[in-house]
C-alpha cells in the first residue's frame, strides 16, 4: 500500500515508451490525482507561509514568538505526529496483506496519536487566548493562528476520515475501491508531516531567535 | 442574535427601480423555463441524463450553457456602464447612483472572469480532451460533475446578490483597505468571497482532474508528442489551475478571517498590510490570465491546421513556447502594481520578464502565419475568429508590452488605457476563440453544423464593435480618464465615450447574431445535419467517432502511431477504426446525484454564511458531509453497456455514413 508497491503495479515492458502505453491502470491513476491535489495543498500552505514570513514580525507592541512558545509541549506534538506517521505507514503494510485485526490496531493508535496532536494544539491556542495574545491582537498572532490551525483543520479531517476509512474496511472490505481510498490517505497523512517538519521548523524553531 | 442573522426585508431594495425590474425580469425568466420543463414533463429526462450526468461531454455542454448565460449578464452591465459613462459629463450624474455603479463595474468584471470566461474555456476542454486523447471519459468523471455543481453554486449566489442584499462595490479584485469590514460593511465584499471560494474549489478540482487525465489516460501511442495541441494547451492552463488556484483560496480566506473574526492580515492597523493582498492576488491572478488564453490558442490551432488542411507549422516550437508561458506567467504578477514603490530594480526584473513573455507569444502568431502560408484556406466561420484574433491580439499584445515599462506604466495606471489593452487581450483572445471552438466543436456535440451567415454576421459586429468600443478607451486614457469613473467633468471626453457606447451596441448586434444563429440552426437542423462526424475534414480524433459521440466515446480504444492520427488514417483510406468483429462490453461510470446535492448544500452554506445565519451553515455542512458519505458508500460505481448495443450502435453509423 506504499509507493513502492504502487511502482510494482506497472508492468514493465510498458516502461520504455511509457508516454505510449495507454490509460495506465486505475490505482495509478488515482494515486497520481491525489498527488497533484496534495501538490495545490502545499502550494495554499506556501500561500499562508508567505503571509506568515511577512508579518512575522508586526506584532504592533504585543507578544512575540518568543514569549509564547513552549517548545516542550511542540516536541511531543511532533513527536506524537511524526510517530502516528510510521504507525500509518505499518496500517499500509497491514492492509496490503490483507489483515484486518492489524489493520485496526495501527488505525487506533494513528488516530490516538493525532488526536493526541490536536490536544495539544488545542490546549497551546487556549493558552495563549487566555493571556490575551488572540489572532486580534496582531497581525503575527493572526498570520500563526491561521498557518497552524489550517494544518490542524487538517489533522482534525484526516481524523474523521480515517474514522469513515475504518468503517469502510469494516462494511465493504478490502475491495479496489476502499484499498485505493486507504492510499490516498496514507498519503495525505504523510503530506501533513512534511507540512508540520516546515511550520516547526519556520514558526517554532525560527520564531524563538532573539 | 436574530434567527435569520442579518437578513431581513430591507435586504430587497425595493427603492431600486432598475434592480427591481432586473430581479422581475431574471425570475420571470427562471420561473418561465422551470415551468415549462415541468410542464412538458422534461423534468426526469433533464434529471437522468444532464444534471446527475458524469458524461464529461454532457458536463461540457452545461459549462457552455451557463457560460453564455452568464455572457448575457456580464454583457448587460457592461451596457450600463457604457451608456452611464456617456451621459454623466459636465454637471450631469447620469442614470445610475454611486453605489449602484460601483456593484455593476464589480459584478462585471467577476462575473465575465469566473463566470463566463472560465466555464467556457473549461466546458470546451471538458467536451474536447478527452475525445482528442481518444478516451472514454475524463480520469474522476464524478468529480467532473462536482466542480460543474460548484461552479454553478458560485453563479447562482453572485445573481442573488442582485435581488438579496448588494455586491462589492470594490471592483473585481476587492482590494484591501477598501473591502476591509470597516470600509465595506455591507454583505456585497461577502457574497464576491464565497462565490469566488465555492466556484475555485470547483476549478481546482477541475484542474487536477485534466492534469490527471491529460498525463495518466491517453489512448495507446498517444505519446506527448502526438498529442494534439489543444491537448498541450489544456494540460498547461490546467497545471496553473492547480498551481494559482490555491493562492486565491488561501488570500480569499485570509480576508474572510479579517472580515469575520477581526484578524489582521490586511488591516491598516496592527501590523496589517494591505499590499500583501495585491501581490498574493496577482499571483494567482496573472497565472489566470493564462488559464484562460492558453486554450484559446489551443483552439486557434486546431481551427487553423484543419481548415488550412495542412499539418500545424512548428509543432514543436508551439509545445515549448505553450510551456514557456506556463512557467513565466508565474514570473510577472508585480507588473500589475508597478506604482507599489518597490525599488527601480525589483520593477526593471518585472518590467523584463513580462517583455520577456511577449516571445512565445510571437512565435505562436508566427505559426500560425505559416501554417496558413501555401494552405487552401477555407474561410469559415472559426477562421474568421481565428484571423480576427490574429490581427486584435497583436494589438492587445503591443499595448501589454508598453505598460510593461514602468515610467509609462506609472502614467497608464488605473487609467481606461489599462481598461483598453485587456478588453483587447480578453475579448480579441479568449472570446474570439471560445467563438471559435464553440462554432467548431458545435457539429460534434450535436450532430449539425451552425448556421454559416449569422455566424458571419456576428463576427463582424464583434470585431467592429470591438474597435469601435475600445479603441476610444485607449485615447480617453492618453487623455487622463481613470477607470470606475460614475461622473466626470472634462467635457471632452465625452465624444470619445458616446463612440464608445456606439461600439456596444454593435457588440450587442453580434450577441444578437449568435441567439439567431442558435434558433436558426436549430430549426434548420436537418439541413445542417452532419452524418459523417468529420463536418470539417478534420485531423485530430475527436472527428473520428460519431457525432453526437455515443456515451462510450470510441467502441474500441483507437490506436495512435502519429501525430494528426485521424488525418493520417483518412490518407491511407482508412477513414473508420479498425472494425473487429466481435465488440467488448464496456463499463461506463455510474450517474450520480453527488454533484447536483453537493452543490445544492454548498449554496446553502454560502448564502448562510453570508448573512450570518449560523444555524443554517451548520446544517448545510452536515448535509454536504452526508451526501458524500453517500457517493463513499455506494456499491455501483459503473454500469456495463453491452457489446450488442455498441455493435448496434456502430452498425447504423456506419450504414448512415456510406448512405
Amino acid at each position: 500500500m506504499n509507493i513502492a508497491v504502487a511502482i510494482d503495479d506497472v508492468r514493465n515492458d510498458a516502461l520504455p515508451s511509457a508516454s505510449e502505453a495507454g490509460p495506465a491502470p486505475k490505482r495509478i491513476v488515482v494515486a497520481y490525482g491525489f498527488w497533484i491535489f496534495l501538490l495545490s495543498d502545499i502550494v495554499m500552505f506556501s500561500a499562508l507561509f508567505a503571509a506568515y514570513a511577512v508579518l512575522v514580525r508586526a506584532t504592533a507592541g504585543g507578544p512575540t514568538g518568543a514569549e509564547l512558545f513552549n517548545q516542550a509541549s511542540v516536541a511531543i506534538e511532533t513527536a506524537c505526529l511524526l510517530a502516528s506517521s510510521f504507525t500509518c505507514g505499518l496500517m499500509s503494510l497491514a492492509i496490503a496483506s490483507r489483515r484486518r485485526d492489524a489493520t485496526y490496531v495501527f488505525a487506533v493508535v494513528t488516530f490516538v496519536l493525532g488526536a493526541v496532536f490536536l490536544a495539544l494544539e488545542i490546549r497551546e491556542f487556549a493558552g495563549m487566548i487566555a493571556i490575551g495574545a488572540t489572532p486580534q491582537r496582531s497581525a503575527f498572532l493572526s498570520a500563526f493562528f491561521t498557518l497552524v490551525g489550517c494544518h490542524g483543520l487538517h489533522v482534525t479531517a484526516g481524523l474523521i476520515w480515517l474514522a469513515v476509512m475504518m468503517a469502510q474496511v469494516e462494511i465493504k472490505g478490502f475491495r479496489a475501491t476502499v484499498e485505493r481510498r486507504l492510499l490516498c490517505f496514507a498519503l495525505f497523512w504523510h503530506a501533513l508531516d512534511i507540512i508540520w517538519v516546515w511550520l516547526f521548523t519556520v514558526v517554532y524553531l525560527m520564531g524563538v531567535r532573539p | 442574535m436574530n434567527f435569520l442573522g442579518k437578513l431581513s426585508w430591507s435586504a430587497i431594495p425595493f427603492d431600486q427601480p432598475i434592480v427591481m425590474a432586473a430581479t422581475a425580469m431574471m425570475v420571470v425568466g427562471v420561473v418561465s423555463v422551470l415551468g415549462w420543463v415541468t410542464l412538458k414533463g422534461y423534468l426526469p429526462y433533464l434529471w437522468r441524463e444532464w444534471l446527475t450526468s458524469v458524461d464529461h461531454k454532457r458536463i461540457g455542454v452545461m459549462y457552455i450553457v451557463l457560460a453564455l448565460l452568464m455572457l448575457l449578464r456580464g454583457f448587460t452591465d457592461a451596457i450600463m456602464m457604457r451608456s452611464q459613462q456617456a451621459l454623466a459629463a459636465g454637471g450631469a450624474q447620469g442614470y445610475l447612483p454611486p453605489e449602484h455603479f460601483d456593484q455593476i463595474f464589480s459584478a462585471h468584471g467577476t462575473i465575465m472572469i469566473f463566470f463566463m470566461a472560465m466555464p467556457f474555456v473549461i466546458g470546451l476542454m471538458n467536451f474536447v480532451v478527452p475525445l482528442q486523447l481518444g478516451v472514454r471519459d475524463m480520469a474522476f468523471p464524478t468529480l467532473n460533475s462536482v466542480a460543474l455543481w460548484l461552479t454553478a453554486s458560485g453563479i447562482l449566489l453572485v445573481n442573488v446578490s442582485l435581488a438579496v442584499g448588494e455586491f462589492a462595490k470594490t471592483g473585481w479584485v476587492a482590494y484591501p483597505p477598501l473591502s476591509e469590514l470597516q470600509f465595506s460593511p455591507g454583505v456585497g465584499v461577502d457574497y464576491y468571497l464565497w462565490a469566488l471560494q465555492i466556484s475555485g474549489v470547483g476549478t481546482l478540482m477541475t484542474g487536477i482532474n485534466f492534469v490527471t487525465t491529460i498525463l495518466k489516460t491517453r489512448a495507446p501511442g498517444m505519446g506527448y508528442t502526438r498529442m494534439p495541441v489543444f491537448c498541450w494547451t489544456a494540460l498547461a492552463s490546467n497545471l496553473l489551475m492547480v498551481a494559482a488556484f490555491p493562492v486565491l483560496t488561501a488570500t480569499l480566506a485570509m480576508l474572510l478571517l479579517d472580515r469575520y473574526l477581526g484578524f489582521h492580515f490586511f488591516s491598516v492597523d496592527a501590523g496589517g498590510n494591505p499590499m500583501m493582498y495585491v501581490n498574493l492576488f496577482w499571483v494567482w491572478g496573472h497565472p489566470e490570465v493564462y488559464i484562460l488564453i492558453l486554450p484559446a490558442f489551443g483552439i486557434f490551432s486546431e481551427v487553423i491546421a484543419t481548415f488550412s488542411g495542412k499539418p500545424l507549422f512548428g509543432y514543436r516550437s508551439m509545445v515549448a513556447a505553450t510551456m514557456a508561458i506556463c512557467v513565466l506567467s508565474f514570473l510577472v504578477w508585480l507588473h500589475h502594481f508597478f506604482t507599489m514603490g518597490a525599488s527601480a530594480e525589483v520593477n526593471g526584473f518585472f518590467g523584463v520578464m513580462t517583455m520577456i513573455i511577449a516571445v512565445p507569444t510571437g512565435v505562436k502568431i508566427f505559426n500560425w502565419l505559416f501554417t496558413m502560408y501555401g494552405g487552401r484556406v477555407r474561410f469559415t466561420v472559426p477562421v474568421l475568429w481565428s484571423l480576427g484574433f490574429m490581427v486584435t491580439f497583436v494589438i492587445g499584445g503591443m499595448t501589454g508590452v508598453l505598460m510593461a515599462v514602468p515610467p509609462a506604466d506609472f502614467q497608464l495606471h488605473n487609467s481606461l488605457f489599462l481598461v483598453a489593452h485587456f478588453h483587447n487581450v480578453i475579448i480579441g483572445g479568449v472570446v474570439f476563440g471560445v467563438m471559435a471552438g464553440y462554432t467548431y466543436w458545435f457539429p460534434k456535440a450535436f450532430g449539425f453544423t451552425l448556421d454559416e451567415r449569422w455566424g458571419k454576421a456576428s463576427f463582424w459586429c464583434w470585431l467592429i464593435g470591438f474597435y469601435l468600443a475600445f479603441m476610444p478607451l485607449y485615447v480617453l486614457g492618453l487623455m487622463g480618464m481613470t477607470r470606475r469613473m460614475q461622473h466626470y467633468d472634462v467635457l471632452s471626453w465625452q465624444p470619445w465615450l458616446l463612440l464608445a457606447a456606439v461600439g456596444t451596441v454593435v457588440i450587442l448586434a453580434g450577441i444578437v447574431c449568435t441567439i439567431v444563429q442558435l434558433v436558426v440552426s436549430i430549426r434548420n437542423r436537418e439541413q445542417l445535419r452532419d452524418v459523417t462526424g468529420d463536418p470539417w475534414n478534420g485531423r485530430t480524433l475527436e472527428w473520428a467517432t460519431a457525432s453526437p459521440p455515443p456515451a462510450w466515446n470510441f467502441a474500441v480504444l483507437p490506436r495512435v502511431a502519429e501525430r494528426d492520427t485521424y488525418w493520417s488514417r483518412k490518407q491511407r483510406a482508412h477513414a473508420t477504426p479498425d472494425q473487429p468483429q466481435e465488440y467488448e462490453p464496456i463499463e461506463t461510470p455510474k450517474n450520480s446525484a453527488t454533484g447536483f446535492v453537493n452543490a445544492f448544500f454548498a449554496v446553502v452554506i454560502g448564502f448562510a454564511l453570508i448573512w450570518h445565519i449560523w444555524w443554517m451553515v451548520g446544517l448545510g455542512l452536515l448535509g454536504a458531509f452526508a451526501t458524500l458519505l453517500v457517493f463513499a458508500f455506494r456499491n455501483e460505481e459503473e454500469v456495463e453497456i453491452p457489446a450488442e448495443q455498441i455493435a448496434q450502435f456502430e452498425q447504423s453509423h456506419q450504414a448512415e455514413v456510406a448512405r
